[in-house]
């Protein structure tokens, strides 16, 4: 989990130069995010983490924190490992 | 670090080739002045397996990998950029639908795409919103089983004679993606004709007057606005609109290289011509490197890697910037002949200027490949530049 948060952290702090992002932080409130960051986003999770972002999850509660891309990336690793 | 095409890639790469010259370059001058393809045309097209490019097998498509997909906008770009435009467009919706389509949608949409049996048109431009896609004013309401659009689109490549379009409307103040039938009540479409370049591309204005369809047909979710399916599509897009001006600069080579080899003036030909050479030499080194910054995105989207998205926007930024240059000196070099219709080199000129606005303008690139320079770019460091130079 730790290593999830530590590459998310890491992959966010290109965007969010400057600033220090806490788990629980708004990205979409800080304003310069846009529909190229939301599709990296997606992708990096994807590619990370060798999950398949599907409809369902385009959720922008499931992106908008540290702590929701660590949650949806444990709850897809559990699911598609199960299936 | 191995730069090369696989044998497969090759072989590939050389029956685009011969298709193209067989096909598509005899006509593709006639389709320009009559702003038609013949269907016969699109047919043979289809017949290749070309329509399926993206779409795999299991759903009757040809899988391609992203390189050789490329490969085959580059040729279809060097020949005609109004079939390159046929390639482009209905591979956005092929893509769109295998990337965010369900189950149903795909099972029902993909074969007949994939085998050319149903065109794809995308509509997302509107005669007030184009580089400002968010801001398109074509709305959507759910009226019990069914969405109930309207709203124009305009400038929708194929439009003209698509059979399937993937159209962006405000939906419950979110930008979602919708998947209109040619036949569904309410639709309605009107030819645009007298355009600069791609005049072969059949573009149309499509009007959707309470324009009905199943719910079903709701493309992606609508929590991400444009980010899904136009974000995605445009990726698609704007990859295949890069090749595709790779091809032009090449066509404009291959021209040029021929001309000025045959082209007498002052008891000398062209070609021992020093400014001339130069016009060579740009022309070149530019179709290279920008052949090359295409093949670096296609290699990021065959590995998932989030970076081809920026990539691909300074592929795209390039190589529509020295299309439009090499195009520009092939006429300089052909003279009058190069302003005649007697040369598909004028035929370049008018497509190139097209593709500096399509799939995001030479300007909107600009602004944001910039910021994406200060974005990979650690000023506070001493590691200045050095994630750019990765």
């Amino acid at each position: 989990m730790q290593d999830i948060r530590n590459k998310t952290k890491a992959f966010l702090a290109r965007f969010f130069q400057n600033i220090d992002l806490g788990d629980d932080e708004d990205i979409f409130a800080l304003g310069f995010v846009n529909s190229l960051f939301a599709m990296q986003l997606v992708l990096f999770v994807e590619n990370e983490f060798g999950i398949s972002v599907e409809n369902e999850d385009l959720d922008i509660e499931n992106f908008r924190t540290i702590n929701a891309i660590v949650h949806l990336v444990e709850r897809k690793t559990t699911t598609q490992m199960t299936v | 670090m191995k730069i090369e095409l696989t044998p497969e890639q090759k072989q590939a790469q050389a029956a685009f080739r011969a298709f193209v010259e067989e096909e598509i370059i005899p006509v593709a001058d006639q389709n320009d002045r009559e702003e038609y393809t013949p269907p016969g045309l699109i047919e043979k097209i289809a017949q290749q397996g070309f329509l399926g490019a993206l779409t795999p097998p299991e759903y009757g498509g040809s899988g391609m990998d992203m390189i050789t997909f490329g490969l085959l906008n580059e040729e279809l770009g060097r020949g005609c950029s109004s079939m390159r435009s046929l390639m482009t467009v209905h591979s956005m919706v092929s893509h769109a639908l295998l990337r965010w389509g369900n189950k149903q949608q795909k099972a029902r949409w993909l074969p007949d795409l994939a085998s050319g049996t149903v065109l794809g048109a995308f509509g997302l431009s509107e005669p007030d919103a184009g580089s400002d896609a968010k801001s398109i004013e074509t709305t959507a309401r759910l009226d019990g089983d069914y969405y109930v659009l309207n709203g124009i689109k305009k400038w929708t490549t194929y439009g003209q004679i698509a059979d399937l379009f993937l159209i962006f409307a405000q939906c419950d103040g979110k930008v979602s993606a919708f998947l209109v039938d040619k036949d569904a009540p309410g639709f309605s479409r009107r030819p645009i004709k007298g355009m600069l370049g791609t005049r072969a591309s059949m573009l149309a204005e499509l009007r959707l007057h309470d324009c009905r369809i199943p719910r079903e047909n709701l493309l992606g979710g609508k929590g991400f606005g444009l980010a899904s399916v136009a974000t995605s599509a445009l990726d698609i897009g704007r990859y295949s609109v890069a090749w595709g001006c790779v091809g032009i600069a090449q066509a404009c080579l291959e021209a040029s290289l021929k001309y000025t080899s045959v082209r007498r003036q002052f008891d000398a030909y062209l070609k021992e011509h020093q400014l001339i050479q130069h016009m060579i030499t740009d022309m070149i080194t530019n179709v290279k490197a920008a052949r090359l910054l295409c093949c670096k995105a296609g290699y990021l989207k065959e590995s998932g890697d989030p970076e081809t998205i920026m990539e691909t926007w300074i592929a795209k930024y390039f190589a529509s910037t020295i299309a439009a240059r090499a195009a520009n000196d092939a006429v300089q070099i052909h003279g009058a002949n190069g302003c005649s219709e007697e040369y598909s080199v004028q035929r370049y000129l008018r497509d190139s200027r097209v593709m500096e606005i399509i799939e995001g303008s030479t300007q909107i690139q600009q602004i944001t490949i910039a910021r994406y320079g200060y974005q990979e770019t650690d000023l506070t460091g001493n590691s200045v530049m050095l994630k750019l130079n990765a």
